[in-house]
């Protein structure tokens, strides 16, 4: 803290020492003001320079820099002091940041104070208004878990509006009854109106303070979503009242007329919906216009931020309430942007939010100490300074049963005493009544300065005195605390299951109060909204499919950082998994996740807080889910659905899941009620929903990545030349079925014994994770090839190919369950010419293949074996080896069974290559150029070229 | 209507459902004039039939699960009784009842009984294990055609995985618990019913 201190006393000195008479640097607000002065000082120093005469070398041109200059070194300094305070872990575990920084604030406004005798920086309310608190609100608005605060929304108007209400009349009504008692010294020249004046602002929970305390506490979502939704909702109570009484006290109160009052009343609904309106029309502009940027990906999170920065000065321009507005736009455009722009923008519209809100909220507390050092604002009044906190206080707890106690008549989950003590408890006052507190004209509120005063000390001692106790109360209380966790897949899924039923379960008994409106607007959302504002993702699977392969290609990498080879381990823990047991974090790896975490946070700090791989590779999967799985109506709000709604995605689905329960109850229908049940089962399995012909009842626990994977890949390459014209149909998924199923236990052999065998074996054993991982769809996401190509290969391929596979591999897997190196591969290699499976000749002999060379003769051989069609589909964007092979391949499926092909893109079937020495070093390696390599076909050549050698 | 259903209780018999379920009295005499409204057979029992004539089922992803959840084995009516336990499960727990009822039977909005409720929509031949098999087809039902079956048996071998304590790679009653404990089950299984 000392050389900050320095700094900004030098800083101070260089400003004061300017001779041309600068007065001093400017403070941020000030800048207008100073304007005139700053271009004075110009100009005279341009006349010196003539004086001095010829060229000057070096040039002071303090006047020039100054005022970019401050800012910038001011902002260093809340920097740097974010990074002094969190120098100590233990430290900041137990002060609150924003009491650190109000105590920075108070020294450095003492420096200032000591250097100069005045003080000359001071939170500036215009400053405030315009820049720090739209950063900090935009931020809390777009990343607001919109279900949490809808399903909240009840308890949070009441808290906002009557809350908020209630503290300011009491307030001011029993400070003017302290004024009338004497307690309040008689040099508070303040009438009723002044006090309603007062107790307006310094009623309304303040947004800054209670993000800035609340998200250390980590309290329970519920309760931290309803105190910080009543502090951005009550903004248009607070503007209201503020607004009221200021043309109150300077019409007058004996000029006050009854229509007035309800002047005031249509005011305050005019300020609230207005902001509403305003901020929702942004919000629905900005969807729009997200829509079409896909061409101009850098600037998207522009648009981001200068449409909700424009909702809010909007709303400020026809004084509404600009909070309000800029929450709504967030929440409301939230869901439509996420899933507009790509991922990297989004990333940077969440770091850039919370950087920005992060340094604006330091720079707040920081000025708010600066402020309190200013002789001139001092105006004490010790009656006044203790009334006001005994009211505040008081009236907030007592404000807060008595809403509590109504609305748990109305709530689901009632609020608990705890609940309320830590509520009443966390009513912090801060910023926003101090900015508007110094907004008041003297000349009308004759009491201002002891006003400020008390302001001062007010938020002073909720935010330091409340926001330092308040953690070790809520330990204390034992208030169930947030668990900062993503959930795993299995809540994902159970919980939205438990949706399903319990939508279910209201239609069946006949309720619908409570989700009614909220189905309509879903309706209206799925009908409207969503086809307006969301991109026709042409790619949606293509892109859900990424965010899968995202997760592979996480897992491959924390397996290898592990050091591990994981995956020889018998039991296989993935570190997606979630598996109890916590894994070294890996640097690197952590850096991606970091990259790629896209969460809902409040937390301005949480940016940092990456929980650990797993969670966010699940938090990927549930992505794929989210996207996917049937929205039970009442969830459709939720704000995780962001990815890709398709249009009418809401009909569909009904339209599905309609059909679908249809077919099943003509079956049930029909079969007797006994075999009610197996009917059903199999019905699922002739459609392909089941994977389990044979697979579903082995044991496949640890082995399903693997073997899953390797099986897509083959495949595709055939696909796409045999299929390209009907790209993205799906209708046909028997097939698939079929495909999948026969490859799927060919695959298990290999990999099972490779992870129960520890060593015993080289080639097996290392052979099983190149195999899978090569396959593993995530190669393909790195490059350019869609991924979603494979999956629509799978479902290509003939049946009658996919039996004849199916039996090669039976021989297969009867020949190569011996953990034998060299024999496993040959046999296999022979079984499958013998058989005359299709992609038999996909093995090249040991050694007969090397490095470089591998890669050119797959894909000359492999061209042979590309079914016929193959040749229309040059122009997929898929792997351009793949489509080279394709092009030159002559067009016979005869080729297919001539042992003579070696093609590359069988990798899968061919087990790895016998060298067992060369390979076992390798994995790390190996996945990692598989990683970096985009498409199939030429990942798998080059990167075992290597290992074999 | 609900006058007309009201009378057609019993009071003995709302009595009894009273204790048995912890609905009051009028949700119960509500819930009844419900079930006479679903019973288009006026025969005091509601059949698949009935339910299935809900329309917002039909669009409803589990909901032929959920119908059969109210039918006990074997059976094809339920009546208003067997209605009213089902939905018992569903009503919120309070917090008087919390203490009360711990020495009693177990209530049947309990977390477990709750959990098992939705464990049970799972278990389709109620062996107590969901197996990869039964997780996979209520994955089916709750996800749309475009993930594809790859997706789909990957995500349930991990769900699988991830739950599975014991390795016999399915999920039993007890790792199902387990892997919601974190849950806010009773909240998230509970539906406000009208009084």
């Amino acid at each position: 803290m000392l050389p900050l201190g320095l700094a900004l006393l030098l800083l101070t000195a260089a400003a004061a020492a300017d001779p041309r008479g600068t007065a001093a640097p400017a403070a941020l607000a000030r800048l207008a003001a100073e304007d005139p002065a700053g271009g004075a000082a110009h100009e005279e120093r341009g006349g010196e320079h003539h004086h001095g005469g010829g060229y000057r070398v070096v040039q002071w041109e303090w006047s020039y820099v100054q005022t970019p200059y401050i800012i910038a070194v001011w902002l260093l300094l809340a920097s740097a002091a974010k990074i002094l305070f969190h120098f100590s872990q233990r430290f900041t575990t137990v002060v609150p940041e924003s009491c650190m920084l109000i105590l920075l604030g108070l020294v450095l406004g003492g420096v200032v104070l000591i250097a100069s005798k005045k003080q000359l920086y001071q939170l500036e309310p215009a400053l405030f208004f315009l820049f720090l608190l739209p950063t900090i609100v935009g931020d809390a608005g777009y990343f607001m878990p919109a279900r949490l605060f809808f399903d909240n929304l009840g308890a949070i108007l009441m808290y906002a509006v009557v809350g908020t209400l209630w503290n300011a009349f009491c307030t001011g009504f029993c400070l003017y009854a302290a004024k009338l008692l004497g307690v309040i010294d008689g040099r508070v020249q303040a009438d009723l109106m002044d006090f309603l004046l007062f107790g307006a602002l310094i009623s309304a929970v303040d947004p800054v303070a209670v993000l800035a305390v609340f998200e250390e506490v980590h309290i329970n979502e519920m309760l931290f979503i309803i105190v910080f939704g009543e502090s951005l909702l009550n903004d248009a109570v607070t503007v209201v009242l503020y607004k009221v009484y200021i043309s109150f006290v300077e019409v007058g109160p004996e000029n006050v007329q009854t229509a007035d009052y309800f002047k005031g009343v249509a005011s305050f609904l005019i300020v609230s919906i207005g902001g509403t309106l305003v901020g929702l029309v942004f919000a629905v502009l900005l969807g729009f216009i997200t829509r079409f940027t896909k061409k101009v990906r850098i600037i998207e999170p522009l648009f981001v931020f200068l449409l909700v920065y424009l909702a809010y000065l909007t709303a400020e321009l026809f004084s509404l309430s600009a909070i309000l507005s800029m929450t709504f736009c967030g929440i409301g455009a939230n869901k439509y942007v996420e899933a507009n722009i790509s991922q990297k923008s989004r990333t940077t519209v969440k770091y850039t939010m919370k950087t920005l809100a992060s340094i604006a909220e330091t720079i707040i507390f920081i000025f708010l100490g600066i402020s309190a050092v200013d002789k001139s604002k001092w105006a004490w009044d010790t009656g006044l300074v203790s009334c006001t906190l005994v009211f505040i206080f008081v009236f907030r707890a007592v404000g807060v049963v008595g809403q509590t106690w109504v609305l748990n008549r109305f709530r689901l989950v009632p609020l608990e005493k705890i609940d309320q003590v830590v509520m009443s408890y966390g009513g912090l006052r801060g910023a926003v009544a101090f900015a508007l507190v110094v907004l008041l004209d003297a000349e009308k509120v004759k009491a201002k300065d002891y006003f400020v005063a008390t302001t001062i000390v007010v938020v002073f001692f909720t935010v330091m005195f409340q926001g330092l106790t308040i953690k070790p109360l809520v330990k204390w209380l034992k208030v169930p605390r947030s668990t900062n966790r993503k959930p795993t897949i299995n809540e994902e899924i159970h919980e939205r299951a438990f949706d399903h039923i319990l939508t279910a379960v209201e239609d069946i008994a006949g309720l619908q109060g409570y989700h009614h409106w909220r189905d309509k607007w879903e309706q209206f959302d799925k009908n409207y909204l969503s086809k307006l504002l969301l991109r026709k993702s042409v790619y949606r699977k293509s892109e859900l499919w990424e965010a899968y392969q995202k997760i592979n290609i996480r897992d491959a990498i924390s397996v290898i950082d592990q050091g591990g080879n994981v995956l020889t381990s018998a039991r296989l823990s993935l570190p997606s998994m979630a598996s109890r047991a916590s894994f070294p974090e890996v640097t690197n790896v952590t850096n991606y996740l970091r990259e790629n975490g896209s969460g809902v946070c409040l937390d301005l700090q949480v940016i940092d807080n990456v929980p650990g791989a797993k969670v966010e590779e699940d938090t990927e999967t549930h992505h794929v889910l989210a996207g996917n799985l049937y929205k039970p109506r009442r969830r459709y709000q939720s704000h995780y659905s962001r990815h890709f709604m398709p249009l009418g995605e809401q009909e569909r689905q009904d339209r599905e899941v309609f059909q679908r329960n249809m077919r099943r109850r003509m079956e049930t229908f029909k079969s007797t009620r006994y075999k009610r049940h197996k009917k059903e089962r199999s019905l699922k399995k002739r459609r392909g929903s089941d994977v389990k012909e044979e697979g579903g009842d082995k044991p496949r626990r640890n082995v399903s990545w693997q073997d899953k994977d390797p099986v897509v890949v083959p495949v595709e390459p055939e696909v796409d030349k045999a299929e390209h014209s009907d790209p993205e149909k799906e209708e046909d998924v028997g097939i698939t079925f079929v495909a999948r199923k026969a490859e799927t236990p060919k695959q298990r052999p290999k990999s099972v014994p490779a992870a129960l065998e520890v060593c015993p074996s080289p080639p097996a054993e290392p052979g099983p994770p190149p195999g899978g991982d090569n396959h593993l769809p995530w190669k393909g996401s790195v490059g350019s090839p869609p991924p979603c190509v494979s999956l629509e290969a799978t479902k290509i391929i003939p049946v009658d190919l996919q039996q004849a596979w199916n039996q090669s591999i039976s021989s297969l897997e009867s020949v190569s369950s011996p953990p034998a190196p060299p024999e496993a591969v040959h046999p296999r290699v022979s079984a499958l010419f013998r058989l005359g499976g299709p992609r038999p000749a996909s093995y090249t002999p040991p050694g007969s293949v090397a490095g470089s060379t591998t890669s050119i003769a797959a894909q000359v051989l492999q061209s042979s074996f590309c079914f016929p069609e193959k040749k229309k589909k040059t122009n997929l964007e898929e792997d351009d080896e793949e489509e080279e092979m394709g092009g030159g391949a002559s067009q016979e499926m005869r080729p297919l069974m001539s042992p003579s092909k070696i093609p590359g893109a069988l990798p899968p079937p061919p087990p790895p290559p016998p060298p067992g020495s060369g390979r076992r070093r390798n994995p790390c390696v190996y996945l990692r150029s598989l990683v970096a390599a985009p498409p199939p076909g030429s990942t798998e050549p080059p990167s075992r070229g290597p290992t074999q050698l | 209507m609900g006058s007309r259903a009201s009378t057609l209780l019993r009071e003995e018999e709302i009595e009894e459902i009273k204790k048995e379920t912890g609905f009051s009295h009028s949700q119960i005499t509500r819930l009844y004039s419900r079930f006479t409204s679903l019973d288009k057979g006026e025969n005091g029992t509601l059949s698949r039939e009935d339910f299935q004539r809900i329309p917002e089922l039909a669009i409803n992803p589990l909901g032929d699960r959920i119908i059969n959840a109210f039918f006990p084995d074997g059976e094809d009516q339920v009546n208003f009784r067997g209605f009213m336990r089902t939905l018992a499960h569903f009503r919120p727990v309070e917090d008087n009842e919390k203490n009360k009822n711990l020495s009693n039977t177990e209530p049947l909005n309990s977390r477990t009984n709750k959990l098992h409720f939705a464990f049970q929509l799972y278990d389709l031949d109620r062996d107590d294990k969901i197996s990869r098999d039964e997780l996979l087809q209520v994955l089916r039902m709750m996800v749309g055609v475009n993930i594809s079956d790859e997706q789909l048996g990957s995500i349930a071998d991990r769900t699988i995985q991830e739950a599975d304590t014991n390795g016999d790679g399915c999920i039993s009653f007890t790792e199902f618990i387990k892997v919601l404990e974190k849950v806010d089950v009773e909240q998230k299984m509970s539906i406000r019913f009208l009084h």
